[in-house]
C-alpha cells in the first residue's frame, strides 16, 4: 500500500472510491433537514449510493427512508465506506471499529468529513488496508468531479477537454 | 500516487471551467439565453430550493453560461469560487451586503476609482453602513481608524486612476489580527498580473467590464472568494453567514457550506434579492476575453512603458504616476506584487493644469475621449472634469485626480503611433494656450 498524501488527493483516487462504493454506513447522521449531514445523506441517496445512519439517539428510527443504527456492528448488511460526520476527537475510535468490522462488514474505505481528520487514525486504517480520505465531503467531491459543483461557481479543479460521457435512460 | 496536475495560467484561461458541452459536443461555451430550468421531479425541486443539491432553478441566481466564467475567475484569481454580477459596482453591493448592517463600519482606501469612492461615501450611507477613507499607504492609519463596528477594509490592488500600489500583505495582517477580512478590488492588475489572495487578500472584486472582457463590448463584476475567512470566529459579527439565516429554514451558511458558504450565500441570498445578476451573453463576451487575458496585458503593459517614458521626457508634462518608471514611490511595490508590469492605466499632469486637461482630450485622434479603461483602444480622460466631478477639491487632489490630472488607458495599438499621437496632441494644446493667454 503506497502511502496517501492527505492533502491533496488525486482526482483518480477520490474517483475511484466514489465509483466503487454501493452502500455508505453515515456516522453522525442527523434527522434534521438543515444539518450538514442531512443535506449530504439525501445527495448521495440521489445519487445512487444508499446511505445508512449511524446515531445512537435515532437507533430505530428513520432517517430520509433508512433506519438508522447505534453502531457500526448493528448495521445487518455489508457496506462499503464508513462516513464519520464527527468531531475529530471522535473520529480514531470510530476508525479502530471500522478496522475490526472490516471483513464481517466488507468495509474498503473509511472518509472522514471536512473538517475532521487524524492522521494516526487513518495510518492505522491504511495499516489494515483501508482507503482513506480526511478533511473533504463526499457531495462536494461528487460534485465537483462531476461538473455539479461548478454550477455554483466553484473552481472544480478539473481541467479537460474530454467530452463527458452521459448515460441516457 | 503522485499529485493532481496544477494547470498553468494561461491554460486556465482557456479551460476552466469549460468542458465540451456533454449533450452535443460543442467546444466552445453556449449561450444558455433562458431564465429557467426543468426538475426532474417534485423532490428533486425542493432538494435545490432547499439548496441541498447543486442545480439551476432560475437565472437570477445561477445560469450555466455565466457559471462557466464564475469557475474561471475562481481559478484565474486562486480563490475557491466566484459570484459574477451585472456590473462592478454591483459586485461590491453584493459583497459588503453579505456582512454589512446599519450601523457597520468599513474602512477604504482614499485612492480608488472616483464611482466606488461615491458609491461607498454616498449611496452606502442610505443604508446606514459608514466608511472612513484612509490613506493606506500607512497601515497604521488604517489600524487607528478600527472601531468595533468595522466589518472589512477595502483597497485596490492597482489603484485608478493610476500608478498606486497598495501594500496588500501588510493590509492583509491588520486586518487578520482585527478579524475582519481584506477587500481588493483587483480590476486595474487582473490576475495574470496579480493575485490579491495568493497575499493575504479573502475578497477580490473586479469589474469585468475592463481588461477582463477587454474589448470594451459588456458590463459585468465578479467577487472572488478566497474560501478562507473564518465568519464564524467572530460570534454573530457577521451573522448573515454565521447564523441560521431565516429565509432558508434556519439554515446557517458557514457551517453548512464550509469554504463554499461566501459564493453559496452571495448566489442565493445576495443575487435572489438584489437581482443584478449578469447576463448570460456578458457572460459568453467575458470568456472570451479571458482567452487572450495574458497576451493582451503583456502587450497593455509593454506599450503602457513605453508611453509613460516618452511623457516623463516631455515638457509639457509636469509628472507621470506609473509604477513601472523607476523614479515612481511605488516601483518597489510594483515589483513586489506586479513583477510581470504596472498594468496600463495611469496618470500624468500637465504643466497648463485644468486648462491644458480639458483641451488635450479634445486634441488627440487615435485616443477615445470616453469613461472606461481596460479596453483594447487606448483611452483618454480628463478625471477632474469627468468620473471625479462629484468630489470635492480635496477628495479629488487624495484620489489622485486632481485638475491637472490626465488619465490614459493604454491599448494594443502600434506604440509609436500612440506616442507620436500624444506628441502630436501636447503641442497643439500648448499652442492653443498660448493664443488664449494672449
Ligand atoms: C477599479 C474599478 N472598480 C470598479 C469599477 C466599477 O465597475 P463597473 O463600471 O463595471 O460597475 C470600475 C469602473 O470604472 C473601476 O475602474
Amino acid at each position: 500500500m503506497q502511502k496517501m498524501n492527505h492533502d491533496s488527493y488525486p482526482n483518480a483516487y477520490i474517483l475511484d472510491i466514489l465509483k466503487s462504493v454501493q452502500v455508505i454506513a453515515m456516522v453522525g447522521a442527523s434527522a434534521k433537514w438543515n444539518r450538514p449531514s442531512y443535506f449530504a445523506m439525501k445527495y448521495l441517496q440521489e445519487k445512487g449510493y444508499r446511505v445508512i445512519p449511524v446515531n445512537p439517539g435515532q437507533a430505530g428510527k428513520e432517517i430520509l427512508g433508512e433506519r438508522a443504527y447505534a453502531s457500526l456492528a448493528e448495521i445487518p448488511v455489508p457496506f462499503q465506506m464508513v462516513d464519520i460526520f464527527r468531531a475529530s476527537e471522535a473520529a480514531g475510535g470510530i476508525v479502530d471499529e471500522a478496522i475490526a468490522l472490516k471483513d464481517e462488514k466488507q468495509i474498503q474505505v473509511v472518509w472522514m468529513q471536512l473538517g475532521v481528520r487524524d492522521d494516526a487514525a487513518a495510518e492505522r486504517a491504511e495499516a489494515a488496508g483501508l482507503k482513506v480520505v480526511m478533511n473533504r465531503c463526499p457531495k462536494i467531491e461528487f460534485g465537483r468531479l462531476n461538473a455539479e459543483l461548478a454550477w455554483g461557481g466553484f473552481d472544480t479543479r478539473v481541467i479537460t477537454a474530454r467530452r463527458r460521457q452521459v448515460r441516457l435512460t | 500516487m503522485s499529485k493532481e496536475r496544477t494547470y498553468g495560467f494561461e491554460t486556465r484561461m482557456i479551460h476552466a471551467g469549460a468542458q465540451p458541452e456533454p449533450l452535443t459536443g460543442a467546444r466552445q461555451t453556449p449561450i444558455f439565453q433562458n431564465t429557467s430550468y426543468a426538475f426532474h421531479d417534485a423532490d428533486h425541486a425542493a432538494s435545490l430550493f432547499n439548496l441541498q443539491t447543486f442545480g439551476f432553478i432560475y437565472s437570477r441566481l445561477t445560469n450555466p453560461t455565466v457559471a462557466v466564467l464564475e469557475e474561471r475567475l475562481a481559478s484565474l484569481e486562486s480563490g475557491r469560487g466566484s459570484t459574477c454580477t451585472a456590473s462592478g459596482h454591483a459586485a461590491q453591493l453584493l459583497t459588503f451586503f453579505a456582512f454589512m448592517e446599519p450601523g457597520d463600519h468599513f474602512i477604504a482606501s482614499t485612492r480608488l476609482y472616483g464611482g466606488s469612492i461615491t458609491q461607498f461615501g454616498k449611496t452606502f450611507r442610505k443604508f446606514d453602513w459608514n466608511v472612513t477613507f484612509v490613506d493606506v499607504d500607512e497601515p497604521e492609519a488604517v489600524r487607528r481608524a478600527l472601531t468595533p463596528r468595522t466589518k472589512a477594509i477595502f483597497v485596490e490592488s492597482l489603484a485608478n486612476p493610476g500608478g498606486v500600489i497598495s501594500d496588500m500583505e501588510a493590509l492583509a495582517a491588520v486586518g487578520r489580527e482585527a478579524g475582519i477580512p481584506l477587500i481588493v478590488d483587483n480590476t486595474l492588475a487582473s490576475p495574470w498580473l496579480c493575485r490579491p489572495i495568493e497575499w493575504g487578500a479573502d475578497l477580490v472584486l473586479h469589474s469585468t467590464t475592463k481588461f477582463l472582457s477587454g474589448n470594451g463590448t459588456a458590463m459585468g463584476g465578479a467577487v472572488i472568494d478566497s474560501g478562507r475567512f473564518d465568519w464564524t470566529a467572530a460570534g454573530e459579527r457577521f451573522r448573515g453567514l454565521s447564523e441560521p439565516e431565516p429565509a432558508y429554514h434556519g439554515l446557517a451558511f458557514h457551517e453548512t457550506f464550509g469554504d463554499l458558504a461566501f459564493t453559496t450565500h452571495a448566489h442565493a441570498v445576495g443575487l435572489r434579492d438584489l437581482g443584478a445578476t449578469m447576463a448570460p451573453l456578458h457572460a459568453f463576451l467575458t470568456l472570451l476575453g479571458t482567452e487572450t487575458l495574458a497576451l493582451r496585458m503583456q502587450r497593455h503593459c509593454e506599450n503602457a512603458m513605453k508611453v509613460a517614458r516618452f511623457l516623463a521626457a516631455h515638457e509639457e508634462v509636469a509628472w507621470v504616476s506609473y509604477a513601472g518608471l523607476p523614479e515612481s514611490p511605488y516601483h518597489a511595490l510594483a515589483q513586489k506584487y506586479l513583477p510581470r508590469g504596472a498594468g496600463s492605466v495611469f496618470t500624468f499632469g500637465l504643466k497648463g493644469g485644468y486648462a491644458a486637461g480639458v483641451r488635450l482630450v479634445e486634441k488627440v485622434n487615435l485616443f477615445s475621449h470616453l469613461a472606461n479603461v481596460g479596453d483594447s483602444r487606448s483611452l483618454i480622460l480628463h478625471p477632474a472634469s469627468t468620473t471625479h466631478r462629484q468630489l470635492s477639491a480635496e477628495q479629488r487632489e487624495a484620489a489622485g485626480a486632481g485638475d491637472d490630472v490626465v488619465r490614459l488607458s493604454i491599448g494594443l495599438e502600434t506604440a509609436e503611433d500612440l506616442i507620436d499621437d500624444l506628441q502630436m496632441a501636447l503641442e497643439r494644446t500648448a499652442v492653443a494656450l498660448r493664443q488664449g493667454a494672449s
